[in-house]
């Protein structure tokens, strides 16, 4: 049996927008045979003579349209005869509706042969709607897995220790849509270690507005508006990082039990130096002050005691040995008192231990330091020479073993070569964890700290 | 043959035919060919080795690659011409570059093509349908970038060498050995974009490779009136080594490709690749280039046809048997039958589908304006009460 059926073609649109076209010539004539993407004729459209091929595999039944003539896109120019069934060519399947190619069944089993030609639905691809949203797992390799984003996302939490726990966000098992807000608040809440999700928004639609994430945090009211005033006293409500620094504080005093040991040193060869490489070219733009020195001699002198430089482990009953060391520095923020801490700072050298001191500091001051900055330091450093004072007792951050304070450096009689001399003199004081070290460690470590800064060649002597 | 920054290694002993006339200050290299036209292998001191490990098999494979796009291209220019695609921005003449490219690459690396690239998309395991539903105007992209590591191609001519250069830099802040290559052609290389994004690659030494493609001509503007001096000299003075390949010849492209492809993975910075080829057909359906274009020009390059100069290859080293032949025919055929058959069969996008991407997570303000829409869709299909206004 050979169903034959009709097919038109129409004049399709051949370059992006064109309502008409000229048949040139034709290729063809009626009755002849065709096959796929034969060339049947020659158009011109306002933009470029082209050939036409055929759609089609068949025999030419009908030519609608005169060389010489304008044709409107969309009019039947060409009728062919093909066989049903899609014997015509590989793909012989048509979109219905207003596609070129239209069939009008004749001879054979007429509603058959057009019901499968517009069906055969086999090679469509039914996923057209919600292509993008679904993740088509290949076992190709990609450079960021989506594991390693959730890796970030997971970490965060244990990274955000300045916030209250209640703001640490908690992995999501399912998406949902985040909350509504604008860029820079965004990134204050970021920066702030905030998440969006808990902030109630207050602006127009729920929209989280700067004021919300910023009474959310309580740093506005901790330090700048106090909320009762009555006469001759001041009450502000205890949150924030004032709230976060007393639990802290709490905890370490009364967990570790503090020993403070205290060294006066005579720094004048670690002015000295200081000026010196002020003027070398090496340093210039760096920013060098006695706590940069300071800095480099902690991070040498605990080379030979990094009992120091560890961690009393309560849950798991170990004590932690870095190999490594995130030099703290105690801040004094527009929030409250923070301790950044540098990471790895053993492996930087001066000039890098300077720009990232200064990059620590000033990033402090803005305000903008990050979780991860704040979190993961092993041993810190309190300059409290620059409000003028000399010594103190200063109390550990938590979790870790030692903390050293930096008195100011002044003018003053000191002993040399058995004669009295005005010298440049500091205080040193060191704060440790006696669960872990002992007083022979400390006092060794502080011992070799004063060494460097007393003489700073000393450092030949310990690396 | 690779110049480096300060221009030392430049030759100017092999001065191209078209640009050396013009300008005498050139200080490019020469053109590094492989293959001649007539298909004789030319053995090369530096860049034989980086294509040793292409055997007899690897060069029907490659055959095979160059047959099947141009088949591609024939039937996707074919569909357009009878209404199935709206639009085809045609390949012809440029397989051996888009081949010798991309199978030069590896899965892991990411690749930012121009619209042309059809045949590197194929070969990085797009879908035939996914080639061919931008074109038919079905969808507003083509393939999952992230399954096959492919950017949905760039129509703004260039853009993409900036998302290449940024991702590559993504790429040195993860510290992966992963390879980054941008495809742009002769004319983009005159726009702002590629030029920044060669500043910012050369700044950062980013492991992207700038693979251009010269086939002479931006719609009608002919590279010659582009640029006056040869496109590999542009990335010298951004201080970003450069070569310049017969793009016509597989195994040039290849080892060329590999070359820079390499550099990136070792932390040797951006690497540009200008491949001197020939667009052979218009710059897409909607162009006509004998207004602008002489036929004799064609003809010239017709002689340096990269599939059939592969071809004199195979026969002189008698591979090409009747059984290679009938399988590369087949696999043409099918794959030329299947784009046909996937592209007619397209299922009609449904209106409110536009909103089916905007975000990736649920957003209510989406919801609400395809609830807003659907409703309006709907009001048509109401039927209107005499006498209700």
């Amino acid at each position: 049996m050979t169903a034959t059926m009709i097919k038109e073609f129409r004049l399709p649109d051949l370059g992006e927008g064109l309502t008409e076209s000229e048949i040139l010539s034709w290729k063809v004539a009626v009755g002849d045979t065709v096959t796929l993407n034969q060339v049947i004729a020659e158009v011109e459209t306002a933009k470029a003579v082209v050939e036409l091929p055929s759609p089609f595999a068949g025999t030419v039944a009908a030519l609608h349209e005169q060389p010489g003539t304008v044709v409107e896109v969309g009019k039947p120019i060409v009728s062919f005869e093909v066989d049903d069934a899609g014997t015509s060519n590989g793909a012989a399947a048509s979109a219905a509706g207003d596609r070129s190619a239209v069939e009008t069944s004749v001879k054979g089993a007429p509603a058959a042969g057009v019901v499968e030609a517009v069906g055969s639905p086999a090679k469509r691809e039914p996923n057209l709607v919600g292509y993008g949203a679904v993740v088509e797992h290949t076992g190709r390799p990609t450079r960021r897995a989506r594991g390693q984003m959730q890796d970030v996302k997971a970490a965060e939490p244990q990274a955000v220790p300045i916030a209250e726990p209640a703001v640490v966000r908690q992995p999501e098992a399912e998406v949902h849509e985040r909350p509504r807000s604008t860029p820079p608040v965004r990134k204050l809440a970021r920066d702030l270690g905030i998440d969006l999700e808990l902030v109630p928004g207050t602006g127009p639609g729920g929209l989280i507005t700067r004021e919300d994430v910023q009474s959310f945090t309580g740093a506005v009211e901790a330090t700048a508006s106090p909320v009762a005033q009555e006469g001759r006293e001041t009450r502000t409500p205890i949150k924030g990082v004032r709230k976060f620094t007393a639990a802290a504080m709490v905890e370490s005093a009364f967990t570790a039990p503090h020993v403070t040991e205290f060294l006066t040193v005579d720094v004048t060869a670690t002015m000295e130096l200081l000026a010196r490489l002020k003027g070398n070219r090496a340093f210039e733009g760096y920013k060098l002050t006695p706590l940069t020195i300071a800095a480099k001699a902690v991070l040498v002198a605990l080379r030979n005691n990094p009992t120091l430089n560890s961690r009393w482990d309560e849950a798991s009953q170990e004590i932690v040995q870095f190999n490594y060391v995130n030099l703290g520095i105690a801040a004094a923020t527009p929030r409250g008192l923070t301790v950044p801490n540098i990471k790895d700072a053993d492996r930087l050298t001066l000039r890098e231990l300077s720009a990232a001191l200064t990059e620590l500091t000033d990033t402090a001051r803005a305000g903008k330091t990050s979780p991860s900055d704040l979190s993961g330091g092993t041993i810190s450093i309190t300059n409290i020479g620059v409000f003028g004072i000399d010594a103190g007792t200063p109390i550990l951050n938590p979790g870790e073993a030692a903390i050293v304070a930096l008195g100011a450096v002044r003018k003053a009689p000191w002993v040399v070569n058995d004669e009295l001399a005005v010298r440049q003199v500091m205080s040193l004081s060191l704060s440790f964890d006696h669960r872990l070290v002992d007083g022979e460690q400390g006092s060794r470590f502080l011992a070799d700290l004063g060494a460097i800064l007393a003489d700073p060649a000393m450092v030949m002597t310990m690396i | 043959m690779l110049t480096d920054q300060a221009g030392k290694g430049a030759r100017n002993d092999a001065p191209s035919r078209e640009l050396s006339a013009q300008n005498s200050l050139r200080t490019g290299g020469d053109l590094l060919q492989l293959v001649s036209p007539d298909g004789e292998r030319i053995s090369h001191p530096e860049f034989d080795v980086w294509v040793k490990d292409v055997g007899d098999e690897q060069l029907c494979a490659l055959y095979e690659d160059m047959t099947v796009i141009r088949r591609i291209d024939a039937e996707a220019t074919a569909l357009q011409r009878q209404g199935e695609l709206a639009l085809w921005p045609p390949l012809l003449g440029q397989e051996a570059a888009q081949i010798g490219s991309s199978r030069s690459l590896r899965d892991d690396d990411f690749v930012f093509p121009s619209y042309r690239e059809s045949g590197v998309a194929y070969i990085r395991g797009a879908h035939l349908s996914e080639i061919a539903r931008v074109w038919r105007g079905n969808a507003s992209y083509g393939w999952d970038p992230l399954r096959i590591n492919l950017a949905t191609p760039q129509i703004i001519i260039g853009s993409q060498s900036l998302h290449a250069t940024g991702y590559a830099m993504g790429v040195q802040l993860d510290g992966a050995n992963t390879a980054v290559l941008a495809y742009f052609g002769d004319g983009a290389t005159s726009e702002g974009d590629v030029n920044e994004a060669m500043v910012f690659a050369a700044s950062y030494q980013a492991p992207v490779v700038f693979f251009c493609q010269n086939n002479h001509w931006a719609i009608s503007e002919p590279v010659r009136i582009q640029s006056h001096v040869q496109l590999a000299d542009r990335p010298t003075g951004f201080g970003i080594p450069s070569m310049r390949v017969d793009g016509n010849d597989v195994l040039a492209v290849m080892a060329a490709t590999r070359v820079a492809l390499d550099r990136a993975r070792k932390g040797g910075g951006p690497t540009f690749i200008e491949a001197v080829t020939y667009r052979m057909g218009p710059h897409t359906t909607a162009d006509d280039p004998t207004r602008y274009r002489d036929p004799i020009e064609l003809e010239d390059w017709a002689a340096k046809d990269p599939i059939l100069r592969l071809r004199k290859l195979l026969e002189a080293k008698g591979l090409l048997t009747d059984d290679v032949e009938a399988q590369v025919k087949a696999k043409a055929d099918a794959v030329a039958a299947e784009l046909r058959s996937s592209c007619i069969g397209m299922a009609d996008p449904q209106p409110l589908d536009v909103f089916n991407h905007v975000y990736s997570t649920p957003n209510s303000w989406i919801e609400r304006q395809k609830d807003h829409y659907s409703r309006y869709l709907n009001s048509f299909n109401q039927p209107v009460e005499e006498g209700a206004l």
